[in-house]
């Protein structure tokens, strides 16, 4: 589309709709992934969202929804981007039944704020992306997810309702207020890790669980990556119930850690701990963390691997193939003048890749040398975080398999003037 | 297509004995579990490789013939369903294992495989299949997946979309996708997610990867028997309240009692009004802490007695009843109308009065058993076809018990699915946009409303497709132009 059917619309027709202070124009600060939009809106509730959705569609603006925007560099760079809707302001948290551990809440709440109301009644929402300032909208969009999903699992096993507003401006709703429920289809999981091009999520009800009332963490030093894989397979398969089994690891030679938080009640978590410390000896040096040590070992132990100018993978593959992914990823990135840091969710597949120094070239050939050995098989490298130029030489997805096609054509029947996002998910959608 | 030329047809892709056809045959599959809805169907197929049931669908979709899939046909819902016009497609010889691995805790099989094979495969490495309805001794992984079908023990495990992380699928225009993965976070959107639950109407699942789930260190479970189902209920809101999940919590009231004593003789304390079984699994340390606890909530609750299982045969003996309920009520009725509604767990005491309340006013008997943790409710209205205009009765007063847990900010449906039965309650729980929307849906799987048509919602979109018999537009066919 041209500049000049864009300039059809003025910030004063989103003003109209919204009020006169949550419209205006964009500034270079509001790029999405090196592409400027025209105007920034930032609706106050769903019929005001409904209201610029309907808008956009009629004059055929691009649309980026936005939280918090700390995803927002996330997928390929946008083709085009015509207006930036924030969820800013559908920021309240809805309902809190504690009693049912549900809560619903706007897609605008942010994640720290939903867990200090939900602590009160010591509760929680069992999700923990590294981003704690990110809002539920775009967790939901980005199916961002942390260390604890080992135990309570990912967005798609805690999300129980949602509420969107399609790229026509239509209201539409799914799932309910229950736990159980199997009543129409599951739009919340196909909007989950939709990445935005399907609609603007609006609200979201949540399945709850109670905050643990112990902790322990036990720390396994290894010397290689086939020490961790055995670590973690040695832990995996018994029955201990792990919260989180993190591994580490700082450079490209030698070991790193693998790390276990046990959660539950005082005499219980002390008990798994023990058994951790049994189980896990064979395969290295365990030890049960103690007091400060606790706080300052995780929070370097959580940290993201990659700074805010480097390169940012997710790996996921096979759990089993943990030790494979290690050795690989040190592998490709020193052929390619490239330095690795590994961190990640060992017990789930999921591994996260810090790369930095080299230049762009090194960093795609990183890329594509571990998708051709991760991604032939059962599994997928994903690019999180690297400039449009890195992302402009490899797709931030890689390849999709033969679901494409369908995905297309779920994607035409929501947007079928495709309006949002575009360009920025699988296969150019 | 005449019917015997589509006999034919399907003869050359299975044999003569992979096709039935005689109206005697094809009455055994004109129902599923909900046994008030009888069609038969046109044909019967039953292919035994995914090649099979890949040229069965293409057939189907070439032809413009509807297209109905079945598994063990223990659906409550009547999702399975035949369509008069149609070929049902049922699965049961699909039923290969086709991979074990242990190490990531993945297992592969085809849709006609029992949800119990799966874990008695597991089960000496240590794990097992976490969803488990009633049923399980029979119903298939297809089906499971069709109705993401839950169990007893969802509640701590979560329901079969948990576990279910890459699927083979035919697609309603004969097309085989592969969705998801064994590995975590397939890149793309989740449409493992999207087709779990859809009740046969996206497409037939070839093949399943499952994820199992490690056997727990301890399981421990009681029964408390409480004056009535009102004290169960509260109990059930302090434990987990107290943060306490229970792998399961079951409550049964007197009606259900009374008719699982006569049917399996479980011994349950004798004039007790409301039954709860807890169980807890995990670790041992944990979980002894955690069974003290409910044992001391059952009692300020006015439990008037509590039993612990102190072996695995004991704890048999106290599920024996709750698993029999259902099928023990032909002891106390002649006849009975299954609902499976939904309501948070915190109003389950007020809608059980107003059930109850319902019942005398329609002078119709409602017995309750039900997943009190997840608030899944399975009233079961009593009556007597033989009398006259009592069925009619039974189904308006399911309706009216249906509408008041809508009210509470409930679901239709917990397990079971929408199928055939429930789909006039939709419009209740959703809007005409919510509908039309998760219909977008079904046109980008199923433009032309082929698989499983006239289920889940009352009134289907149009996917702006030609209406009438499917043609392939020469283009497409020549691999020259794709459809969106």
């Amino acid at each position: 589309m041209s500049v000049s059917e864009v300039v059809q619309v003025s910030v004063e027709d989103l003003k109209n709709i919204v009020g006169e202070e949550h419209a205006r124009e964009a500034k270079e600060s509001d790029a999405v992934d090196g592409v400027t939009p025209s105007f920034v809106v930032e609706p106050g509730t769903v019929e005001e969202a409904s209201a610029v959705m309907k808008l956009a569609h009629e004059k055929g603006l691009r649309v980026t929804p936005r939280g918090s925007g700390t995803k927002i560099g996330w997928g390929n760079p946008p083709s085009e981007v015509d207006l930036v809707v924030s969820t800013a302001r559908l920021n309240k948290i809805l309902e809190h039944a504690a009693g049912d551990l549900v809560a619903r809440v706007e897609a605008g709440v942010k994640l720290e704020d939903l867990q200090k109301e939900l602590s009160g009644a010591n509760q929680m929402l069992a999700l923990d992306p590294p981003e704690a300032s990110a809002t539920v909208g775009g967790i939901v969009a980005a199916n961002a997810s942390g260390p604890r999903r080992l135990r309570y699992g990912t967005v798609r096993d805690l999300l129980i309702g949602i509420t969107v507003v399609l790229p026509n401006g239509t209201v539409a709703k799914a799932g309910g207020k229950v736990v159980k429920n199997v009543a129409g289809y599951d739009l919340g999981k196909l909007f989950t890790g939709s990445l935005g091009t399907l609609g603007l999520i609006v609200e979201t009800t949540w399945r709850l669980h109670p905050v643990a009332a112990a902790s322990r963490t036990v720390v396994v030093e290894v010397e290689s990556p086939a020490a961790a894989g055995a670590t973690v397979q040695s832990l995996m398969h018994s029955t201990l119930v792990p919260t989180m089994i993190e591994v580490n690891r700082p450079g490209s030679d030698g070991g790193g850690t693998v790390a276990v938080l046990i959660e539950g009640i005082g005499p219980g978590v002390m008990a798994q701990a023990v058994s951790a410390l049994e189980i896990t000896r064979h395969h290295g040096t365990p030890r049960v963390l103690e007091g400060r040590e606790v706080e300052t070992f995780w929070d370097d132990a959580l940290k993201s691997p990659w700074d805010g100018d480097g390169v940012g993978l997710k790996v996921n593959a096979l759990p089993a193939e943990l030790p494979n992914v290690l050795e690989l990823v040190s592998d490709a990135a020193g052929r390619n003048g490239v330095t690795s840091r590994v961190t990640g969710h060992a017990a789930t597949g999921v591994t996260l890749v810090g790369l930095s120094g080299g230049d762009e070239e090194g960093q795609a050939a990183t890329v594509q040398e571990l998708r051709d050995i991760v991604g032939s098989g059962e599994g997928s490298v994903v690019v999180v975080q690297g400039s449009p130029e890195l992302k402009r030489k490899v797709d931030a997805w890689g390849p999709v398999g033969d679901a494409l096609t369908l995905m297309r054509r779920v994607k035409g029947r929501f947007d079928p003037g495709g309006l949002m996002n575009p360009g920025r998910f699988v296969g150019g959608i | 297509m005449e019917t015997a030329t589509l006999v034919e047809k399907m003869q050359e892709i299975l044999g003569p004995e992979g096709v039935i056809s005689e109206r005697e045959q094809l009455r055994t599959y004109e129902c599923d579990g909900l046994m008030s809805y009888r069609v038969v169907p046109r044909i019967v197929v039953l292919p035994e490789t995914a090649g099979q049931l890949q040229r069965i669908v293409q057939t189907c979709h070439d032809e413009g013939i509807p297209f109905v899939a079945r598994g063990s046909g223990t659906g409550l819902s009547g999702g399975a369903l035949p369509h008069e016009e149609g070929v049902l497609i049922a699965l049961a010889r699909m039923r290969e294992i086709l991979e074990v691995d242990i190490p990531n805790q993945r297992v592969i099989v085809e849709p006609g495989v029992v949800n119990l094979w799966v874990t008695q495969e597991v089960a000496p490495e240590g794990y097992y299949f976490a969803p488990d309805p009633s049923s399980q001794l029979v119903c298939s992984i297809g089906g499971t997946v069709a109705e993401n079908s839950g169990g007893a023990h969802c509640l701590k495990y979560g329901f079969t979309t948990n576990h279910v992380t890459a699927l083979e699928v035919v697609l309603p225009d004969g097309e085989v996708v592969h969705l998801g993965s064994k590995a975590p976070d397939t890149p793309g959107y989740d449409l493992v997610g999207a087709f779990v639950g859809s009740e046969g109407t996206l497409g037939i699942a070839t093949k399943v990867t499952l994820r199992i789930v490690r056997q727990p260190e301890t399981v421990k479970t009681l029964l408390a028997a409480f004056p009535s189902p009102d004290e169960a209920g509260a109990a059930v809101s302090e434990i987990i309240a107290g943060g306490i999940i229970p792998s399961a919590a079951e409550i049964m009231d007197s009606l259900s009692i009374q008719a699982a004593e006569m049917a399996v003789h479980a011994g349950y304390p004798e004039g007790t009004g409301g039954i709860l079984i807890v169980e807890l699994d995990g670790p041992q340390a944990e979980v002894d802490h955690q069974f003290d606890e409910v044992v001391r909530i059952c009692e300020e609750n006015h439990a008037t007695e509590v039993r612990v299982a102190r072996d695995e045969e004991e704890r048999v003996v106290l599920w024996k009843g709750r698993k029999a309920a259902l099928a023990a009520m032909g002891r106390i009725s002649h006849d009975c109308y299954l609902q499976d509604s939904v309501v948070p767990r915190t109003a389950l005491s007020d809608v059980l009065k107003k059930i109850a309340a319902l019942s005398d006013e329609w002078g119709l008997r409602v017995a309750n058993f039900f997943h009190a943790g997840d608030g899944n409710l399975h009233p079961l209205v009593l009556y007597d076809e033989r009398i006259e205009g009592e069925s009619e009765k039974a189904h308006e007063l399911a309706g009216a018990i249906v509408l008041a847990c809508l009210e509470y900010g409930g679901s239709i449906t917990g397990e079971h699915g929408v199928g055939e039965d429930k789909k006039h309650y939709m419009p209740k729980m959703f809007t005409d946009d919510d509908m039309n929307t998760m219909q977008l849906l079904r046109c980008a799987f199923d433009p032309h409303g082929l698989a499983n048509p006239g289920k889940v919602f009352p009134t289907p979109r149009l996917c702006g497709e030609v209406p009438g018999p499917y043609k392939v537009h020469p283009l497409q066919k020549a691999g020259m132009a794709e459809m969106f």
